[in-house]
This record gives structure tokens, C-alpha cells and sequence, in this order.
């Protein structure tokens, strides 16, 4: 069996006396759609910053394809196939949509540093970027600066941005939250589609996209997994229904 | 498709390339075509000489922009405030002061014209040096780090006589009998072209360097370079290689005002030649390509011909820096972009009234300013030395209270006037703005 796209072992993160993350375990297996649903302050997002390197460990290892990542700087992280969004917008607000997008492939294909290359005769890249704009229903924003664009819009984009690099495992920071119904549906289809044949790790509140997308559920209570398995043994546990408070988690599909 | 591949900054494609050129640069040409032919308005056909004055303030500003636009690639490209651009500058100009002397000693055989390539040189090695610690760091304490940079080199300067000749600074001559032309440059007016061709050479490299994958990410760290680790990138080394970059230019900077003074000083790495470069920069504004041109042009134009009429310069572009800080922070190449939709929308005919009714307050307040610093002005340093205050032959006298009324009222009635006038432009701007928008929403 080869090893899976990330695992985390025995992850514990604390800032100062409080501790955030106590001991998590995980697997996300290659080509699976992974959602880390959790309450507020439950350390999902915390979780995404020690994964890609956002922030240092405590203790634990993380393993991408089973090498060890965790100690890297988030750019080695992202050259090695990992990329994340974030929860907060996170763009190139002053340059434009399509600028935001090519920056986003210039390292995968190879740029690097390259102050000799003109970027507008890279037809290659050009086209690739051309095409990832459309597959996010921005073309009609290409020379806008992405810092005037709507907020739905501006989630596209760092969602397109993330996926630029060509990276196979993306983990996507509540790519849903702040929109309306519609928006979101859109969102949802948006990922499934751009994401097809990656490994998908989102953290995510909204139960309705959870279920629609995910294959594994992981539910994280105060720093640590209570329960990871298939949306449907998710929705049955009775941990899970009591972390929620004791609204059970059908209310939160509806 | 073939539209939409080439980028919003892509050099057209072969067909109609020399047109689209013309047609695009069409500015940058007219600068150049100006900056060739602008000596010979100074002419003066008696003795065959062109006015050494001119050529010097000419030969100053081009110096300045390839120094106001390498320090923007620092602050406007990559969002890196740097307090000790100078230092790239002065050493790149010590470095070609002692090349030029080896040359004409006859060690090193080397043409004058490529000499500021070797300033260029001379400033790229030592940007790699000093820019090894300097972007370490990023915002305040890269700032922090650049002005201890800037100290040290001066104090260096002052220090280390072999390479920086102490107080009095490193002398050579220009006439070093090695050209790729034959010319021997001891007219100013052949180091003059001389400066004019670096000129070009270093914009047209320093905008082109605007369209490669690292200037982009220069753009992309100074707008969120924490979004730039997690797409592959070390901010870090963006910043390095781009300081790198920056002190080539700034070192062929340096190596002109070598070659035009035949003398470097440690004047030219200390602060206020740094500051000097902030000046430019900002007044001309960071977030446009030209508008370090444009700042360069006015600071120099402003030191050299303004400085001629009036011991208070200082204090002149001091206040037009603080009201740009203030009220333009994109500088006047910003404004100038914000009046490109409605020229577009060929509305900008709509605002000629409404400019037009700024003109004589805005010209109240400047008189009245100016004579309030002069009066002052002419009270203190001039009274020192011995001057008086003469407006086309009417003696001024500030001992009496008469100019400073009238300066007061200039300075008063003025500014009141300019409000209600500033007012009304505001609201005839906003007007022609909401109708372009509306007239895009309908299109």
C-alpha cells in the first residue's frame, strides 16, 4: 500500500500555556475529498497553518507522500505539491485577476527567479493561465485589479490561485464561508470540478457542502479527532451530535 | 484566442511591432527626441558653446532618473522603503572614479562609454552584500536596516582613505584617451549624450525587468508576501535579487555623476542623497512606471534653477513633498493616471472650466506662500548676507509691515477662495466620474 498523501502523527501545537492542537493523527488518503468540520475555535484552522507550514510544531510529525514536511518553510511545502487557501481572502490585491492567476503557475513551470524571461511571450504560460481564469469564471474580470473584485469573486480567485500551481493535495480554508446560498452552490461545483483527480483537505462549517463533498469526515473538538469516517457514520455518531451541542447535525443540513 | 494569450503587458507581436511601438511609447520617444535636441535651444552660435548651466541641469536629471527609478524599484515595486539608496549610488560611483584614473594610467585599456557599466557593476556587487542583510528583513525593520547601512557607509567614507579618499573625496579625469568614438569628453555637452544614451539603455532595462517573473513577484510580496510563500516563492529571495538589481542601476547612476564631476565625495552615499531619491520618487509617485521621471525632473529643476532665484528651495520642495504626501499619495504620476478614464471617455474638455477656476486662487496662495518664505527668507540668511529683496527693480522691504499684509491676504483670501473653488472642482469630478461609470454600465 503506498503511503497516503498527508499524515499527521501525533500533532500538538500550543501557543504559550494554551495548547491547540493535542495529539492528532490523521490520514488523508490519495484522491480523496477530506473535510475537517469542527466547532468554532476547535483548531481546524490552526491545523492547515502546521500543514502547510505556516506555523512551527510542537511535537508530531507530517508526512506528504511519506516524506516528512513538517520544519519546512511554507514555500518548500508548496513546491512540494501541497497548497492551501485561506480562510481570510488572500490575494495580490493591486494586480490584476489574470496577474494574480499567473503568479500563482509561474513557479511550477519553472520561472523561478528569471528576470530574463518577458513575460508576455510566454505563450505556454499565457495560455495555461488564460485557461485556469476561465475555469473560474473570471475572464470577464481578467484586467480588473483583484482587490476591486466581489467578494464571491475574490473566493474564486483564491481558489484559482491555490490550484495554480498544479499542486495534487490542496487544502481549501472555508472556501464557502460569507456567501449566499446560490454563491456557494457555485463555489461547490467550482471545486468539485477544478479539484477532480487531487487530494482535497477543506475545512469547512457549512454541513450541506461538507456532505455533497466530502468522502471522509473528520471532526475535531478542542484539538483533538473524535470521529473521522464516511459523511454517513459521521451523521450517526453520537459524540459528534453531542459536540454540536445537542443539536443534532441533520438540523445543520437542512 | 491570440488576444487573449498575449498579456495586458506583452510586446505586440511581430506584425505592426514598430507601429504598435510608436503608437504605445509614443511618450517615451518624444522624452528622448526632446532630451537630444534640448541642448542645441542653448546654443549660443557666437561662440560655438552650448550654455554649461543647461547641460549640467540637464546631465543632473538624467543621473536622477536612473537613480529616482532604480530606488522605485524597490519602494514602488517591491513595497521596500529604503533609507540608504545613496550607497549604491556613491560607490558605484568610487568604483568607476578609480577605474576611470587605472584606465588613463593605461592598466586597464577601457573605453569611457562601457566605464558605467562597471559602476553598474560596481553597485551590483555591493548590493548583493549589503542587500544580504538588509532583506532579511521586510517593512520597518528592512527600513531600520537600510538607514544603519547608510550611516555606516558614510562614516566609512570618512574612514577608509585609499578607496574613499576621506573629506575630500576621490578626483580623476574623464579625458582618459579611450573611446569607442574617438572623442575625448572634455566638452560637457559629449558626456551630456553620453548620459542621455545610459539613460535609455537603464529605463528600457529597468521597464523590462517590470515584465519578467521577477518583477511580478516583487509586485506580488509588496501586496501580500505571505500569499507569495504559498504559491512557491521566498519572499526573501525576491527581495534579495531585486535590491541586487536595483544597485546595478543605481551604481550606473553613480558612475554618470562620475564621469559629469570627475570627483566623488562621500556626499554621495549619505543620507540626504538618499533622501533626495525618496523625494523624487514619491513626488513623482511610486505606483507608476514614469513617475520617478516625471519627480526626478522637478527636484532637479527645482534644485538648480529654483536654488538660483531663491536661497529657500528646500523649503519649497519640502512643502510640495508634504502636500503630495498628503493629498496625492500616488504622486503626480498618479494623478496623471486618474485623468486617463475620463480623457478615454474624451470627457476631459468637461474639466478645463472647473480647472481653470483653481488657477487664480491656486496661484493667490502660491504668491502669498512664497512671499511669506522670501520676506522671512530675506529677514534672516539675506540679511546676513548683505542681499536685498527686488521684484522687477522695486526694492521689498520685510522690516516693514506692508509686504507682510499683503502676503497675509494673498495667503488668507487666497486660501478661502481655493477652498470653495476646490469644492466646486470636487463636485464637477465627481459628476464627469458617475457618468462614465453610467455610460460603462449601459455600453
Amino acid at each position: 500500500m503506498t503511503a497516503p498523501a498527508l499524515r499527521l502523527i501525533d500533532v500538538e501545537k500550543s501557543f504559550g500555556p494554551t495548547a491547540v492542537i493535542m495529539g492528532v493523527s490523521l490520514d488523508v488518503t490519495t484522491g480523496s475529498r477530506h473535510a475537517i468540520i469542527g466547532p468554532n475555535g476547535a483548531g481546524k484552522t490552526t491545523l492547515f497553518n502546521l500543514v502547510s507550514g505556516r506555523f512551527p510544531l510542537s511535537a508530531g510529525r507530517i508526512e506528504l507522500h511519506g516524506r516528512r514536511i513538517d520544519g519546512l518553510d511554507p514555500h518548500e511545502i508548496t513546491r512540494r505539491g501541497l497548497s492551501r487557501s485561506f480562510q481570510v481572502t488572500s490575494i495580490f490585491s493591486r494586480m490584476s485577476v489574470f496577474e494574480n492567476i499567473r503568479c500563482g503557475l509561474l513557479w511550477s513551470r519553472g520561472y523561478r527567479y528569471s528576470f530574463w524571461h518577458l513575460l508576455g511571450r510566454e505563450r505556454a504560460l499565457n495560455a495555461a493561465a488564460e485557461r485556469l481564469l476561465a475555469d473560474v469564471n473570471l475572464e470577464a474580470r481578467r484586467d480588473l485589479p483583484a482587490g476591486l473584485l466581489s467578494y464571491a469573486e475574490q473566493r474564486a480567485l483564491e481558489i484559482g490561485i491555490t490550484i495554480a500551481g498544479g499542486a495534487d493535495t490542496v487544502l481549501l480554508d472555508e472556501p464557502t464561508a460569507g456567501m449566499s446560498r446560490s454563491e456557494a452552490d457555485h463555489a461547490v461545483a467550482l471545486i468539485r470540478r477544478i479539484t477532480a483527480g487531487k487530494t482535497l483537505v477543506m475545512v469547512e462549517h457549512d454541513m450541506s457542502v461538507v456532505f455533497d463533498l466530502a468522502d471522509v469526515v473528520t471532526v475535531l473538538v478542542y484539538g483533538q479527532v473524535i470521529a473521522s469516517g464516511p459523511p454517513a457514520e459521521i451523521r450517526a455518531n453520537r459524540a459528534v451530535q453531542d459536540a454540536y451541542l445537542g443539536a443534532p447535525v441533520e438540523t445543520g443540513i437542512a | 484566442m491570440s488576444e487573449g494569450v498575449v498579456g495586458t503587458t506583452a510586446a505586440p507581436l511581430a506584425a505592426g511591432r514598430a507601429g504598435g511601438l510608436l503608437r504605445r511609447q509614443w511618450p517615451w520617444l518624444a522624452t528622448l527626441v526632446f532630451a537630444l535636441v534640448v541642448p542645441w535651444f542653448f546654443y549660443d552660435w557666437t561662440t560655438g558653446r552650448h550654455s554649461g548651466f543647461v547641460v549640467a541641469m540637464l546631465s543632473q536629471i538624467g543621473i536622477m532618473v536612473i537613480f529616482a527609478l532604480s530606488y522605485n524599484m524597490l519602494m514602488g515595486q517591491a513595497g521596500l522603503l529604503s533609507f540608504g539608496h545613496a550607497v549604491l549610488l556613491g560607490l558605484g560611483g568610487y568604483v568607476t572614479a578609480h577605474v576611470i584614473t587605472a584606465s588613463k594610467a593605461g592598466s586597464v585599456p577601457l573605453p569611457l562609454e562601457v566605464t558605467p557599466l562597471v559602476g553598474g557593476l560596481g553597485g551590483l556587487f555591493f548590493a548583493i552584500v549589503l542587500g544580504y542583510f538588509a532583506t532579511k528583513q521586510r517593512a520597518t525593520a528592512f527600513a531600520m536596516i537600510t538607514l544603519g547601512i547608510g550611516e555606516l557607509i558614510t562614516a566609512c567614507a570618512l574612514m577608509f582613505q585609499t578607496f574613499f579618499g576621506g573629506e575630500g573625496g576621490v578626483s580623476t579625469n574623464r579625458m582618459t584617451g579611450h573611446s569607442l568614438f574617438g572623442l575625448a569628453y572634455g566638452a560637457s555637452i559629449q558626456v551630456y549624450y553620453l548620459i542621455v544614451a545610459w539613460t535609455a539603455i537603464s529605463i528600457v532595462l529597468m521597464l523590462l525587468l517590470t515584465r519578467t517573473p521577477l518583477g511580478r513577484m516583487a509586485n506580488a510580496c509588496r501586496d501580500n508576501f505571505e500569499r507569495a510563500q504559498f504559491v512557491g516563492y521566498d519572499p526573501r529571495l525576491v527581495r534579495f535579487f531585486q535590491f541586487a538589481l536595483s544597485g546595478f542601476f543605481a551604481g550606473i547612476a553613480g558612475a554618470l555623476y562620475t564621469l559629469t564631476y570627475e570627483i566623488v565625495t562621500y556626499d554621495t552615499v549619505a543620507a540626504s542623497m538618499s533622501a533626495n531619491a525618496l523625494l523624487m520618487t514619491y513626488i513623482g509617485g511610486v505606483g507608476v512606471f514614469a513617475g520617478p521621471v516625471i519627480g526626478a525632473v522637478l527636484i532637479v529643476l527645482l534644485q538648480s534653477w529654483v536654488s538660483l532665484l531663491s536661497n529657500s528651495w528646500l523649503v519649497y520642495a519640502g512643502v510640495l513633498f508634504i502636500l503630495m504626501v498628503t493629498f496625492a499619495p500616488g504622486g503626480i504620476g498618479g494623478l496623471v493616471m486618474m485623468h486617463q478614464p475620463i480623457w478615454r471617455a474624451r470627457r476631459l474638455g468637461r474639466l478645463a472650466g472647473p480647472y481653470l477656476r483653481l488657477l487664480l486662487p491656486g496661484l493667490l496662495v502660491v504668491v502669498g506662500f512664497v512671499l511669506v518664505v522670501e520676506l522671512c527668507s530675506f529677514l534672516t540668511i539675506g540679511a546676513a548676507q548683505g542681499k536685498s529683496f527686488t521684484l522687477s527693480r522695486v526694492t521689498i522691504e520685510p522690516r516693514t509691515p506692508l509686504p507682510w499684509a499683503v502676503a497675509a491676504v494673498l495667503l488668507v483670501g487666497g486660501g478661502l477662495w481655493l477652498r470653495r473653488a476646490a469644492g466646486g472642482f470636487a463636485t464637477a469630478w465627481h459628476a464627469v466620474v458617475a457618468e462614465i461609470k453610467a455610460a460603462g454600465m449601459s455600453a
